[in-house]
């Protein structure tokens, strides 16, 4: 390279001109993109308030006292025409949570299963979970949502032909009628014992683990949990029934003239919403079940067993909690998905939030910005706590290396 | 060690014929026996898989194939009357739901005369990402500057008109012309837009830095609707008061913004897996930022990231079927509305498996050639 052996050309290097250097075109850079975001949100926002000043709408949330006046097809706290936005929108929250949370507890048994199904030595199990996996992950979930409200619940008979799923279940076009629990004065001694199982659990275990970090002496830990959690609340109920007290009282729903009377209904909009997304997202959960267990060596195990650990131990204590460090965080990412393809109940005309506020309540009010900025707050903060949760527990799990 | 000389070993000519194998050991009676049968749980597993098959397929072909009407009766065939649900035997699938209005399923409400133009810009579409992904074939780099630079501007020109050409405007487009359309635009623009994202988030200027991982985060935070429903009714509010904006445009910079985020993330993956040799390397050479990116990083990283790329653009296709929430007539959307026309009331479930695998198809197609690039691109890469 010649130019490197001149030397009037290194002394002119050596005084770099400011506009070559590199921080002042950082901070240049820096200036103009900050200059143009101002500009453009100036230009935006002034629009918008002097859109709306011109529709006579400014900017408030005083809207959210007023009274919202509609009906709302479900809801888990009163509700009636008297009610205020606010009210409204919380109902549409504890409604997408309710969603969520069903289709998550679901999603992660059906997915665990077809999950371990794939990985089955048994090839017909194996190739059954696969074809599962395939076709449930590759269809859009507005389809299949689709397909499970207007294809199928819709279709259902009407109540006085309900079909009996269980005695004192049935399922027709109106929903699904289960019997309601009335818990009785019996129920507090059945969770007071639960809640001491519990306890005691958590004692239990702490001192088999000391005892067999010092003696090496082992316990029956799991029976032991079992027989506190289970069993004690199971005792006292039977206590309780012995001595002639109740715990539990069911109200079937019966068939009175054309209507079914008592008991609880689910609306066939959450059995669909419900339905959709847990098998959708059992798909993608018994992906990464599968792809967390293929990732643990098979080293592990021959260690294991060289150890002489027998077969239960080795999956429980040293297959399963590898294959969890690599499960949880991606799973975490499908529950946060769940929360937000939940959104989809707009479709299919469950009252969530989304179909709730930013649906009805912008509708009726006219207020765009200020319903999407709380929608969006809304969603945001769910991101937010879940992706805190994932970070925790990534620390929490993390491989201390030498 | 052993000395094996001393150890006798019989002639070749006295060696009795090897015997076959035993049948628990080779064979299709090993093969049930090892992958079927092999314990009782096992069995048990087998048995349930069976009877899952034995209820499930029949029922399937029964009611899709065998049951299924295909064809159109005669009176319908001579123009005397409109075919409808009736038409069909009642358990099993009515295809000719499909058959009827499978020029709308695609079009939309594209006029009649004028549906050539789509069907032209599908050809050369498909022709010039077919002319990308096949590795055997010439002309890489002219089928890259038609892909990106001429095709958008004469697709738009084929299917929006001006210019000699009738103008259909987009309230018309609908089926699975509009589907494609969405996917279409919504990566073209994406692609980009994702990238320099990207490239903002691993940049070390606090404020680009910053504003991308803003931008990024708050997109990916919220889900997909309140996006479309935000561009819906928010973009106008924006906009000079007077200014209309198409509503698919509107939706289109939602789905945009959207996908890009996403996309976003997946280039940052590979950018990440680029190791800082590379940027020295570049660095010494005297290149700049720029050119850096352009010539030595990004063509990594994008080759990298090509397999999640293609499994997000599966799942912005599959995304698609939102828009009916702003009720443009996407294919689903279309296909619903038809089996809610009085003639066809009880198609619901037809038109919906309809769609299904319509969609199945295609994205399993693209899910496969995803993993294919995997296998593909993971030899060079891979660290011993």
């Amino acid at each position: 390279m010649t130019d490197i052996a001149d030397p009037r050309r290194s002394r002119v290097e050596s005084a770099t001109p400011w506009w070559r250097d590199e921080r002042w075109r950082g901070i240049f850079a820096q200036v103009m993109t900050v200059l143009i975001i101002i500009v453009v949100m100036g230009f935006l926002v002034t629009n918008m308030i002097a859109n709306r000043e011109a529709q006579g709408r400014p900017f408030s949330y005083d809207f959210m006292e007023n009274i919202a006046g509609f009906p709302v097809a479900m809801s888990l706290i009163h509700l009636d025409l008297n009610s205020t936005i606010t009210r409204v929108m919380v109902a549409g929250m504890l409604n997408t949570a309710l969603a969520g949370v069903i289709s998550i507890i679901l999603a992660t048994i059906v997915g665990f299963i077809v999950g371990i199904a794939r990985l089955s030595p048994n090839y017909l199990m194996a190739r059954l979970a696969a074809a599962y996996i395939e076709i449930f992950r590759n269809i859009p979930l507005l389809v299949q949502l689709s397909f499970w409200y207007f294809g199928v619940l819709k279709l259902m008979p009407q109540q006085k032909d309900s079909i009996s799923v269980f005695s004192g279940a049935y399922l027709n076009v109106r929903g699904l009628y289960l019997p309601r629990p009335i818990p009785e004065s019996g129920m507090l001694e059945v969770f007071i014992a639960l809640v001491v199982g519990i306890v005691a659990t958590i004692v239990v275990r702490r001192w088999a683990t000391r005892r067999q970090m010092e003696t090496g002496q082992q316990f029956h830990k799991f029976w032991a949990s079992l027989a506190l959690i289970v069993g004690l609340p199971l005792i006292t109920w039977l206590a309780v029934r012995l001595i002639g007290g109740e715990v539990v009282n069911w109200e079937y729903p019966v068939l009175q003239g054309f209507n079914f009377q008592g008991g609880v209904v689910i609306l066939p909009e959450l059995n669909a919403l419900v339905i959709g997304l847990s098998m959708y997202t059992a798909a993608y959960i018994a992906e990464i079940v599968r792809g967390g267990i293929q990732a643990v060596s098979h080293g592990q195990t021959e260690a294991a067993m060289a150890l002489g650990l027998r077969r239960s131990w080795t999956l429980r204590q040293v297959i399963v909690p590898q294959a969890l460090r690599i499960i949880v965080p991606p799973l975490t990412s499908q529950y946060l998905n769940v929360v937000k393809n939940s959104t989809l109940a707009v479709f299919v005309g469950f009252p969530d939030f989304v179909s709730l506020f930013t649906g009805t309540v912008l509708n009726q009010t006219g207020r765009e910005v200020e319903v999407v900025a709380i929608t969006m707050v809304f969603y945001l903060v769910i991101s937010l706590v879940i992706s805190l949760f994932m970070n925790w527990y990534n620390k929490h799990i993390a491989l201390v290396e030498r | 060690m052993m000395d094996t000389s001393n150890i006798p070993t019989s002639p070749p000519e006295q060696r009795l014929p090897d015997e076959a194998a035993p049948i628990t050991v080779v064979g299709p009676i090993a093969w049930l026996r090892t992958n079927l049968f092999s314990s009782p749980l096992n069995s048990l597993l087998t048995v349930i898989a069976v009877a899952i098959l034995v209820v499930v397929i029949p029922a399937i072909i029964r009611w899709g194939f065998l049951h299924a009407t295909w064809t159109f009766p005669q009176d319908v065939l001579d123009g005397v009357r409109k075919a409808s649900r009736n038409d069909c035997a009642a358990d099993g699938a009515c295809w000719i739901f499909v058959r009827a209005r499978f020029g709308q399923f695609i079009f939309g409400f594209y006029p009649m005369d004028e549906r050539w133009r789509p069907i032209l810009t599908f050809i050369l579409t498909f022709g010039a990402v077919a002319g990308m992904l096949i590795e055997q074939l010439p002309f890489k780099r002219a089928n890259a500057i038609f892909l990106f630079g001429i095709l958008p501007f004469l697709a738009f020109w084929l299917l929006f008109g001006g210019l000699g050409l009738e103008i259909v405007p987009t309230r018309m487009w609908g089926g699975f012309m509009l589907t494609l359309v969405l996917a279409a635009v919504g990566i073209v623009l994406a692609l980009p837009l994702g990238i320099f994202l990207a490239l903002g988030r691993r940049s070390e200027l606090p404020v680009v830095h910053l504003l991308s991982v803003v931008v990024i985060e708050f997109v990916r935070g919220v889900p997909l609707i309140t996006v479309l429903f935000m561009a819906n009714v928010m973009l106008p509010l924006f906009l000079p008061p007077g200014t209309t904006v198409d509503p698919l445009l509107r939706i289109l910079v939602g789905f945009t913004v959207f996908t890009a985020a996403y996309l976003a993330e997946v280039v940052r993956g590979g950018l990440q897996a680029i190791g800082r040799g590379q940027y020295e390397g570049a660095a010494s050479l005297g290149l700049g930022y720029w050119s850096m990116m352009r010539l030595i990083v990004l063509p990594q990283a994008l080759r990298i990231s090509i397999p999640a790329i293609v499994n997000t653009i599966n799942g912005s296709f599959m995304d698609t079927t939102l828009v009916a929430v702003v009720g443009l007539y996407d294919f689903l959307n279309i296909v619903r509305t038809g089996s809610r026309d009085a003639n066809w009331i009880g198609t619901e479930i037809d038109g919906f498996v309809y769609c299904a695998a319509v969609y199945w198809v295609i994205c399993y197609g693209m899910s496969r050639y995803s993993v294919h690039l995997e296998r593909k691109l993971d030899t060079g890469h891979k660290k011993h």
